[in-house]
């Protein structure tokens, strides 16, 4: 009995302990978070901390390159100057790397108590760091990663993050509208990736608002990633006198699936979406086929122009989709600090969200309830070995 | 019905890369029961090497092809000497193992940037295609190469392995290694010509394969290699004729599926065949059924 009793005491006291533990724990936690929104004391000068992220090195490293170029460009353009406050950036890598990605993220959020996150490149490695801003309140805006997850997960909108691309299924659907208005398509076939989520959304989309706009998708056929023989559903098709044939897939699927299909006698133009976008696309079976894409070098728009001659003096290129989103998406925070008048993340999330017919490089932007931009896609169509900008297409 | 004839010649097309592939499982599981998993990828090797042989040195398609064929028979014999002959009479687990690992080396030193390099590549072919109207069958000029070429190559391994003196040879050894052995043949001489044999039929069906589907990179052999496989188990492993047998039904199969049933369910059903076969005729179509030899 007195054992028990012993034993009893010896628990209650543990219990205690780990309570005091835990709660000990969770105001750590919260002292950072307080602290974070609270400008420096500095008298002298006022400073908005800004932290960028991206692939600098890895699978994906041009990517990173290119997204920072965009983002040191649209400070450097700014004049290292918001408003009153004087930017301060600090860059990090994340190799496009889950891990790497939470690492570089918490230093530029507890070390640098940066304000606000432009990055990361892929929505592998901006997932985890959205988590981690969208924790500590610091603003983030991701240029091109397209996942709805991003900004919105397990059925709560994360406020405090945003993105300057659209997403996947969007293409779909201005896919879709461009067949029906310009190409004047009556019927549609459509092949995708049944094991891909990019290829299989903008499928699914596309048939949806195709048929929603009067069109027919006569044949809706699925196919696996290492397939390599299409000769069976593309004699079918060849058969149905289609007028415009959906492929939603990347460079590599689509040229060999172009070529057989070709081969098998189908005309009709050809049409996908950003995963055409690389030097490697067979631009010679693909000739005479359309895409959708964030956005072209060639389109006509005054903000184009200055940006493809501003960006071509200092980097001595054109500067791709990658490059031009991490620009928008640098000047819509520059652009929310401005309006808000102040470093504190909560209001610059307010001002972001707020956003209304912003003149971006990629389209004049608005942002949805969930961070997502509504702004039109550029139509590129392959033409004699080269991708030509045809128009926009608005939502 | 027109339709139907179409979709058929495409199932033919396809069997027949199949076959040759499935050829060089069969004849090297035959003669030393190794289920040799770096066929598949010899297979790629070929259709690299008669890629670079139309493309970049310049030759004819027919000597592109014998080119490689030569060097594939060459980098086979070379795997079975360092690979898989140590092995041979260590447990076939081991041989197995090895013969992944081979797999898997080649797979990744191919993928290497001073080697093949691990893009894809877009194979420009090498001779115009053109489309023939055959009372309203359309037939391409890739599908009749396809065919005639497997034909001539079947027709001559026929020839090899039932009407010369090293098919006999290969036939003996296939069923004893030892009494082959006390027979005066030279069984470690005939495995390698085996292991030659198959791995330039390969690398034919590798260079057919980059004419008839132009996109090549390192990892091409898996999937066609995996299927080829079945296609030889399906056909009764270790019978040449089975191989052909059971490529030609894996074709129809996946075309016909594909075309008449439904597009996301061609490997379903490819494969749902194939277990059904096997439960009715365990040893394969053209098995033999009845006790092992001891």
């Amino acid at each position: 009995m007195r054992q028990g009793s012993k034993v009893l005491l010896v628990m209650l006291v543990a219990l205690l302990a780990l309570s005091l533990v835990v709660t000990g724990c969770g105001q750590k936690k919260e002292e950072p978070k307080a602290q974070t929104p609270a400008p420096a004391p500095a008298p002298a000068e006022k400073v908005i901390k800004i932290g960028f992220v991206g692939p600098l090195t890895g699978d994906v490293k041009t990517f990173g390159e290119s997204t920072r170029n965009g983002f040191l460009l649209a400070i450097e353009q700014a004049g290292g100057k918001v408003g009153e406050y004087k930017i301060v950036h600090s860059i990090a890598d994340d190799r496009n790397d889950v891990a790497e990605a939470v690492n570089v993220a918490t230093k530029l959020v507890s070390q640098d108590k940066v304000q606000a996150i432009v990055g990361s490149v892929t929505s592998k490695a901006t997932i985890p760091i959205s988590e981690i801003a969208q924790a500590n309140k610091v603003v983030q805006i991701s240029s091109t990663a397209t996942n709805p997850k991003v900004t919105f997960d397990a059925g709560k909108r994360k406020d405090f993050i945003f993105r300057a691309c659209f997403i996947d299924p969007f293409q779909g659907y201005v896919g879709a509208k461009f067949a029906i208005e310009e190409l004047k398509a009556k019927t549609a076939a459509v092949l995708y990736d049944q094991g891909n989520d990019y290829t299989k959304g903008l499928a699914e989309v596309f048939k949806t608002n195709f048929e929603k706009m009067g069109g027919k998708v006569v044949a809706y056929e699925a196919y696996q990633q290492q397939d390599v023989d299409f000769s069976a559903v593309l004699t079918n098709i060849a058969k149905m006198n289609i007028d415009v044939l959906y492929l939603p897939d990347y460079y590599q699927k689509v040229s060999l699936i172009g070529k057989q299909a070709r081969e098998k006698g189908i005309k009709a133009p050809f049409l996908g979406g950003d995963g055409w976008d690389s030097s490697e696309l067979d631009f010679k079976t693909m000739e005479g086929g359309y895409f959708t894409n964030h956005y072209s070098p060639d389109d006509p728009r005054p903000e184009v122009k200055a940006w493809v001659e501003t960006y071509k003096a200092k980097y001595g290129s054109v500067p791709d989709a990658l490059a031009t989103l991490c620009y928008d998406a640098t000047k819509l925070l520059l652009n929310a600090i401005e309006k808000a008048g102040t470093n504190d993340p909560t209001k610059i999330k307010e001002a972001m969200q707020a956003t209304k017919d912003f003149k971006a490089v990629s389209g004049s932007l608005s942002f949805d309830e969930f961070g997502n931009p509504i702004k039109a896609a550029a139509i590129l169509q392959i033409k004699d070995g080269k991708q030509v900008f045809i128009t926009t297409v608005n939502p | 019905m027109i339709h139907f004839l179409e979709q058929v010649l495409n199932g033919l097309q396809l069997g027949f890369v199949y076959a040759l592939i499935a050829l060089g499982y069969t004849m090297v599981y035959g003669i030393i029961k190794l289920i040799n998993f770096a066929h598949g990828d010899v297979f790629m090797v070929g259709a690299f090497l008669g890629y670079f042989g139309f493309t970049f040195w310049g030759l004819s398609l027919p000597s592109a092809v014998l080119l490689s064929m030569t060097l594939c028979a060459i980098l086979g014999i070379t795997i079975e000497r360092i690979a898989y002959r140590p092995l041979r009479y260590a447990p076939r687990i081991a041989a197995l193992i090895s013969a992944l690992g081979v797999s898997l080396f080649l797979e990744y030193f191919s993928s290497l940037k001073f080697v093949f390099g691990p893009n894809f590549r877009v194979v420009s072919r090498p001779i115009t295609e053109s489309r023939w109207d055959l009372f309203g069958l359309e037939i391409t000029n890739i599908q009749v190469l396809i065919m005639v070429v497997v034909i001539l190559l079947l027709v001559g391994l026929q020839f090899l392995v039932y009407r010369t003196k090293i098919g006999t040879a290969m036939r003996t050894v296939s069923f004893d290694h030892d009494a082959a052995r006390l027979m005066g043949i030279n069984v470690d001489n005939v495995i390698s010509f085996t292991f030659g044999i198959g791995s330039a039929l390969a690398a034919a069906g590798g260079v057919l394969f980059a004419i008839a589907y132009p996109q090549i990179h390192p990892f091409m052999g898996i999937m066609p290699g995996l299927k080829a496989f079945t296609a030889a188990v399906l056909g009764g492993i270790g019978i040449i004729p089975g191989a052909v047998l059971g490529s030609l039904i894996m074709g129809q199969v996946e075309i016909l599926t594909a075309a008449f049933i439904s597009s996301q369910l061609r490997d379903a059903i490819a494969f749902a065949i194939l277990i059904l076969v096997l439960l009715i005729r365990p040893s394969g179509i053209l098995g033999k059924t009845g006790p092992e030899k001891v």
